[in-house]
C-alpha cells in the first residue's frame, strides 16, 4: 500500500485506520507476536500506527500496554497481566518528559553527575529486570532534545543544561546497547530532529493528552516497526539497480561514457557519485546490490567503469543489463539467488518501470525514486536493511560485561514498592467542592470511565448542589508528587441517610493508578464519617464496558458484598467501627479538614 | 463553506473514525451519544477535522469542544 511508502501518508494512515487494517489482515501466511509497550506517555495511539506497520510487514501483533505512565512500575514490580502475556518484544517508550530530575543552576559537576547516575540506574535497573523475567528482545526510546534552551547555545555543553544532560544520559543508553545482546535503542532523537524539534514538542498534545505530536507518532510508530521485522527477518536483502539516470544522470547509450554525469565536476555528477557511494556502504551491511536495467551489456559495464563512479562492476551480485522487462529481470534473479522476490527493493527513476514491476511483482519494495538529489534520502527513510544485528561474532563481549551489569544493578533503584512510593515525595490536599474546583469536579465526572464506581454524570449545578447541602460529604483530592503536581485526581461524594452513608460517586483518573490516592480517600472518608456520626458505609459499582477494574473496589477495604443483581450492580456495607486504617504513603495536608 | 457543507464532511470524519458507514452526526451530538467515543477517540476526531480543513486546533478550541456543533463554529470561524 503506498501509504507506507516514504514519505508515509501520515492522514490516510490515520483517517483509515480501521480499512487499512481489516485489508491487511487478510493477507496470508501472518506470523503472530505478543509486544508489550510500556509508555510514559499515551500509547494507544502509537500502537494503533505500529500495528498497521507490523501488519504492512506480515506481522499480527497482539499488544499489551501498561497503564498510563506506568512503563517503570511495570517493568520493576510486574503485574499479573503483563506476567501473563509473556511478550515476545517490549517496547518502552518514553520521552525526555520522563527524566525525573534535570540539573539546577547552583548545582557543582559531581552533584549532575550523580543525578545522571541515578537516572540512568533507574533505566538499567529496568531493563535488567525485564531480560531476567521475559528473556526477550527489548526496544528502548533514547531521548529527544526538550522543548526549549534555557542557556541558548549553551544549553548543549554546559554540564547545567538540560540539552546536555539528554545528551549524556543517550550516551549511556547507547554503551549499555553496545554491551548487550537483544536491546535495541528506538532513536527518537533523530525523529524529532526529522520532524522539527519545536513542532514534534507542541505543548498542545502534551498537556491535552500526554503524547507528542500525533503526526510525529507514526513515524515513531513505523521506525519500531523497523527494529521489530528486521529482528524477525523480514528485512529487504538485495538492493536492484537502474542505471541510466539512477546510478548516474543521462542515458549511457546515447551520450557515451564521457557524456554522463557522475563524479566532482558538475553538481548532478556530484549528486550521483554521493548516491553510488550510499549504495557502496550498504554492501558493508549486508545488502546486496544487482542491476537492473534496460542497456546494451557493454555500455552498462563501461558506465559502471568510469573513473569518476564508486562502484564498480564487481559490487553487483549480478547485472542484467538487457531489453527483457524488468520485472522479468527481476524474477530469473530472484530464482537465481534462491530468493523470494520479497526480498528486493527495486530502485529506477522511472514511474513506468515502477509502475510495472510493482504491478507484476507485489512482494517488491519500489520506493519512489524521484530526482537524484532525493535518492540517499527516500532510501534511508525506507528501513529497507534496517540493521539490528551486526556480525554476530562481534557481539559475544556480552559475558565480559556481565559481572559489571551485575555490580551495578545492586544500586539500582528500590527494593519494593513502598519505598518506591516514599520516593515519589507525594502530598495530598483534600477539600469539598469549592467554587473555583466545580468546573473540573464535573469534567472529571463526565469524562472519567476506568476508574468510576458509579459512572454518576454531574453538571456544574449538580455539582454545586451536592457541595451545599448538609446531606452530602464531598471530597476532592489533589496529588502533588516530585515530578509533576497532577491537580485534582480524585472525587468521592456521599448521601447521608440516616446513620448511613451512600457512596453516590468515586472516581480517579487513571494517571495516578497504583499510588495509594483511593486509599487516603477512603481513610478520610471513613475519618468524617465517624465525625459525623454515621454508622454505616454503602458503596456501588455499577458495570459499564470500560470499569471492570474497580468491580472489587470495596472488598479491599473490608466493606461486605451485600447484594449483587443480574446485570452485575453490586451493593457493599462496612460497619465504620470495623475499618482498619491503611497504610498510606502520601502526606495528607488536610488532615484538620473543618468537618461541616 | 456554509455549515451544512461543513457537517457533511465532519459526518464523513465520523464514518471512517468510528468505521460505521451508517452513522449521522447533527449538531446535537456528543460523546454520550456514541459508545467508543472516549478522550482518546477525541484526540482522533480533532486531528482528522484538522486533516480535513487544513488548520490547527488552538488549546482553548480542542478543550471547549462540547459536542458536533461545536466542532463546526470552530471549523467555520476558520475557513
Amino acid at each position: 500500500m503506498d501509504c507506507f511508502n516514504y514519505p508515509i501518508d501520515v492522514k490516510t494512515l490515520r483517517r483509515k485506520k480501521a480499512s487499512i487494517r481489516r485489508t491487511l489482515l487478510e493477507q496470508p501466511n501472518l506470523i503472530e507476536k505478543k509486544i508489550a509497550v510500556l509508555g510514559g506517555s499515551t500509547t494507544n495511539e502509537v500502537v494503533d500506527q505500529l500495528e498497521l506497520f507490523l501488519l504492512s510487514y506480515g506481522i499480527k501483533a497482539d499488544f499489551y500496554q501498561s497503564e498510563y505512565g506506568k512503563y517503570w512500575e511495570d517493568a520493576m514490580f510486574g503485574s499479573p497481566e503483563l506476567d501473563g502475556f509473556e511478550p515476545d518484544i517490549i517496547f518502552i517508550h518514553t520521552n525526555w518528559r520522563n527524566i525525573i530530575d534535570f540539573p539546577q543552576m547552583n548545582m557543582d559537576k559531581t552533584q549532575v553527575d550523580d543525578m545522571l547516575e541515578a537516572e540512568y540506574q533507574r533505566f538499567e535497573g529496568m531493563w535488567q529486570r525485564l531480560s531476567e523475567k521475559f528473556n526477550c528482545p527489548i526496544i528502548q526510546n533514547n531521548f529527544e532534545r526538550p522543548n526549549y534552551r534555557l542557556m541558548g547555545n549553551r544549553d548543549v555543553w554546559d554540564y547545567r543544561g538540560k540539552a546536555n544532560f539528554v545528551s549524556r544520559l543517550n550516551q549511556k543508553f547507547y554503551e549499555y546497547a553496545n554491551e548487550h545482546t537483544g536491546f535495541y535503542i528506538n532513536d527518537i532523537d533523530y525523529l524529532a530532529a526529522d520532524f522539527g524539534i519545536s513542532q514534534w514538542n507542541d505543548a498542545k498534545y502534551w498537556n491535552m493528552y500526554k503524547c507528542i505530536n500525533m503526526d510525529a507518532i507514526t513515524y515513531i510508530a513505523q521506525s519500531v516497526a523497523f527494529i521489530i521485522k528486521s529482528i524477525y527477518g523480514r528485512n529487504k536483502k538485495v538492493l536492484a539497480l537502474d542505471l541510466d539516470n539512477t546510478l548516474w544522470g543521462g542515458i549511457v547509450g546515447d551520450d557515451g561514457v564521457e557524456g554522463i554525469k557522475i563524479g566532482p565536476e558538475v553538481p548532478q555528477g556530484q549528486v550521483y557519485a554521493e548516491f553510488q557511494q550510499y549504495c557502496k556502504n550498504l554492501k558493508d551491511i549486508g545488502a546486496v546490490l544487482a542491476v537492473d536495467s534496460k542497456n546494451e551489456e557493454a555500455n552498462a559495464l563501461a558506465g559502471l567503469n568510469h573513473p569518476d563512479g564508486v562502484l564498480r562492476p564487481d559490487d553487483f551480485v549480478d547485472i542484467k543489463a538487457n531489453w527483457e522487462p524488468k520485472d522479468r529481470n527481476l524474477e530469473q534473479m530472484a530464482s537465481e539467488l534462491t530468493l523470494g522476490v520479497d526480498s528486493f527493493v527495486f530502485a529506477d527513476d522511472n514511474p513506468a518501470e515502477r509502475e510495472i514491476v510493482s504491478a507484476q511483482l507485489p512482494g517488491v519494495a519500489v520506493p519512489a525514486m524521484d530526482g537524484a538529489e532525493n535518492y540517499i534520502k527516500v532510501l534511508d527513510h525506507s528501513g529497507y536493511f534496517e540493521v539490528t544485528n551486526l556480525s554476530a561474532e562481534d557481539m559475544k563481549k556480552t559475558d565480559m560485561y556481565h559481572a559489571k551489569a551485575e555490580a551495578s544493578k545492586a544500586k539500582a533503584a528500590f527494593a519494593d514498592y513502598s519505598e518506591y512510593l516514599k520516593s515519589l515525595d507525594m502530598k495530598a490536599t483534600i477539600t469539598g467542592f469549592e467554587p473555583i474546583i466545580v468546573q473540573r469536579v464535573s469534567q472529571l465526572t463526565n469524562k472519567s470511565n476506568q476508574f468510576n464506581l458509579t459512572t454518576l454524570r454531574c453538571s456544574e449545578d449538580d455539582i454545586r448542589a451536592m457541595e451545599e447541602s448538609d446531606d452530602y460529604i464531598c471530597m476532592a483530592g489533589r496529588l502533588v508528587d516530585k515530578f509533576a503536581d497532577n491537580g485534582i485526581v480524585t472525587i468521592v461524594a456521599g448521601k447521608i441517610v440516616g446513620d448511613a452513608l451512600d457512596i453516590s460517586l468515586w472516581l480517579m483518573s487513571c494517571r495516578v493508578l497504583k499510588r495509594g490516592m483511593e486509599d487516603l480517600m477512603m481513610n478520610q472518608l471513613v475519618a468524617e464519617a465517624r465525625a459525623k456520626g454515621i454508622n454505616k458505609i454503602v458503596g456501588h459499582y455499577y458495570p459499564t464496558p470500560k470499569n471492570a477494574m474497580v468491580q472489587d473496589f470495596f472488598d479491599d477495604y473490608g466493606f461486605s458484598l451485600t447484594d449483587t443483581d443480574d446485570a452485575g450492580n453490586k451493593k457493599w456495607e462496612l460497619n465504620v467501627g470495623d475499618y482498619s486504617e491503611k497504610v498510606s504513603y502520601i502526606e495528607n495536608e488536610i488532615l484538620d479538614r473543618e468537618v461541616q | 463553506m456554509t455549515r451544512e457543507e461543513v457537517l457533511v464532511k465532519i459526518n464523513e470524519i465520523f464514518r471512517d473514525a468510528f468505521d460505521d458507514e451508517s452513522l449521522e452526526v447533527s449538531d446535537a451530538t456528543t460523546a454520550n451519544d456514541i459508545a467508543d467515543w472516549d478522550s482518546l477517540m477525541q484526540m482522533n476526531l480533532i486531528e482528522m477535522v484538522e486533516d480535513e480543513f487544513g488548520f490547527q486546533f488552538s488549546m482553548d478550541e480542542a478543550a471547549g469542544l462540547k459536542n458536533v456543533g461545536s466542532m463546526v463554529d470552530v471549523v467555520l470561524a476558520h475557513c
